[in-house]
């Protein structure tokens, strides 16, 4: 598409490309050049400061398991929400008024709701009410706070997948006789499930980002919070924060990747029915499209 | 019941909520700018602009927004010393913690306008050429509106994703919502009363902006 926006270029148009070019050249090297002196000025470029990391200790006491608790906070709270919202995402699709409402009044209520907002009530829920030890307390606290947030997002998900079926295959379900909870059970979930792979990674990346608010917020011991333990141990502000930052991205990344390649190879396969519901449907998921109750739908993408 | 309430005056509650819309209604504007420079670089016939940009998203939206905001006041400000001019801690946090957001979502602004520009029909471009349009004439006079118009929908939910958001900048002490919950919810007894209150607080902003956005997009949708 981009290359319709301009014809190939001419003599000229490849001379002031290059003038272009060397312009914003010029302007990205000042702005390294400004971040290099200064972190060189702040003595943040010495060897002893990023030597640590090429070194076990840092990674053994303070980085892995810091990322452990990242992961298995992502992954719980996964494991948690997804079954979850497939219920409320079945719910919202029920043919009873008295199922779908409330599925729906539930599910828009905490889309609309900050994550950090359910954390921060769910860590004085399990302080006050119940007998959570005051270590494992964090790791609750966030994980229902991702739970309650991503189950909402993926009912919304799983409706969507139900929805993005072809209408033949109810029908077809409808029409051997197949009861309503059967149609779902044996028909529309398993392709359902296979077409909203890839959205279910995406929202993987979202999980893992974040759990980091955790780890500021209410004292989760998760990346970002190791990277102030390390950095106050060995002083290393800029050099922690590049690391962390880099496994952030390398993680992330390998997730999107994944989650693109899986909806290629879904969209690709003969087999299925052709519907696959991508990252750029999630970012499209508000209730315009799929006939939502309220207009709090905030794509679960960011 | 709701006594409480008035014991808290910094911020107060509804003082709280301000600073809320405040640094989502910054943070809008400065992203909406910065996302739609970066959508025109990625499709821009400069291959360094386009791979910039590229680049910028890519790693910008894989990092968690908590990361970047904690980086804006303990590197930004400690170590670069980008203070955005302000001597006063509070207002310095309030400007850093602006400076993560717009940095943050321009990335997906940059996202949802690219893939707008995907929806603009080819021949529009064509013509345009046709009749002699430079690249950024083309862009601005032509691909550009007509993209805008078909992105409110996704933009929309860009907003409220940023509204809350901006619950992040508790992180660095910026006086909002979610720092007030926080103080108030360790020290009062009332636990779930607190959690509706501003469960409720933050209903009320972003419901209506779903919901006006929402017809906007309907409104002003290119009828093709």
């Amino acid at each position: 598409m981009s290359s319709v926006l301009y014809d190939a270029p001419g003599p000229r148009a490849k001379r002031r490309n290059v003038v272009v070019s060397v312009i914003f050249f010029a302007l990205l090297a000042l702005l390294v050049w400004f971040i290099w002196h200064t972190l060189d000025e702040k003595d943040q470029l010495e060897w002893a400061l990023w030597k640590p990391f090429t070194q076990s200790e840092a990674w053994t006491t303070y980085l892995l398991p810091g990322l452990g608790n990242t992961l298995k906070a992502a992954a719980l709270a996964m494991v948690i929400g997804l079954p979850l919202g497939a219920l409320f995402g079945i719910a919202r699709l029920s043919d009873h008024r008295w199922v779908r409402l409330p599925a729906a009044w539930v599910v828009e209520f905490l889309r609309a709701i900050p994550v950090l907002l359910l954390m921060l009530f769910a860590n004085e829920f399990y302080n006050r009410w119940t007998d959570v030890s005051s270590e494992q307390r964090p790791l609750y606290a966030v994980v229902t706070g991702l739970v309650l947030y991503n189950a909402s997002v993926l009912a919304e998900v799983v409706r969507a997948g139900i929805l993005s079926l072809p209408k033949g295959q109810s029908e077809a379900a409808m029409a051997i006789g197949l009861r309503k909870g059967q149609t779902m059970r044996t028909i529309l979930l398993p392709q359902a499930v296979t077409a909203m792979l890839p959205a279910i990674v995406s929202q993987l990346v979202v999980i893992v980002k974040d759990t980091a608010l955790g780890g500021v917020m209410i004292g989760f011991t998760e990346l970002l919070n190791s990277r102030a333990t390390l950095a106050a141990f060995y002083a290393n502000v800029i050099p922690s924060f590049v690391v962390v930052a880099i496994i952030f991205i390398v993680l992330n990344f390998a997730l999107t990747s994944f989650a693109s390649w899986l909806e290629k190879r879904l969209r690709r396969s003969k087999r299925s029915t052709g519907a696959v519901l991508g990252a750029e449907d999630m970012e499209e998921l508000n209730p315009a499209a799929t006939g939502g109750t309220f207009g709090t739908g905030a794509g679960g993408s960011i | 019941m709701f006594d409480f309430l008035s014991d808290y005056n910094d911020p107060t509650l509804l003082g709280a909520f301000w600073m809320t819309v405040k640094l989502t209604f910054f943070s809008a504007i400065g992203s909406m700018i910065l996302g739609t420079i970066l959508a025109a670089m990625r499709v821009s016939p400069v291959p360094l602009m386009r791979g910039f940009g590229t680049a910028y998203v890519n790693i910008v939206r894989n990092i968690p927004l908590t990361v970047i905001i904690i980086f804006t006041s303990l590197g930004l400000a400690d170590i670069f010393g980008v203070t955005m001019g302000a001597s006063d801690f509070a207002v310095r946090g309030f400007r850093l913690a602006i400076l993560g957001f717009v940095a943050y979502t321009a990335a997906f602004v940059c996202e949802a306008i690219r893939s707008g520009i995907n929806t603009v029909p080819m021949g529009q471009a064509e013509a345009a050429r046709a009749i002699g349009l430079t690249f950024t004439q083309t862009l601005r006079l032509i691909i550009l509106p007509q993209a805008l118009r078909s992105v409110i929908g996704p933009l929309a939910n860009v907003l409220i994703a940023l509204t809350k958001n901006t619950t992040v900048a508790a992180a660095i002490g910026v006086a909002e919502a979610a720092y007030l919950m926080k103080t108030m919810i360790e020290n009062e007894a009332e636990t779930v009363l607190i959690g509706a209150v501003f469960a409720f607080g933050f209903v009320v902003l972003t419901l209506p902006t779903g919901l006006f956005l929402g017809w906007l997009s309907k409104r002003l949708a290119v009828k093709r």
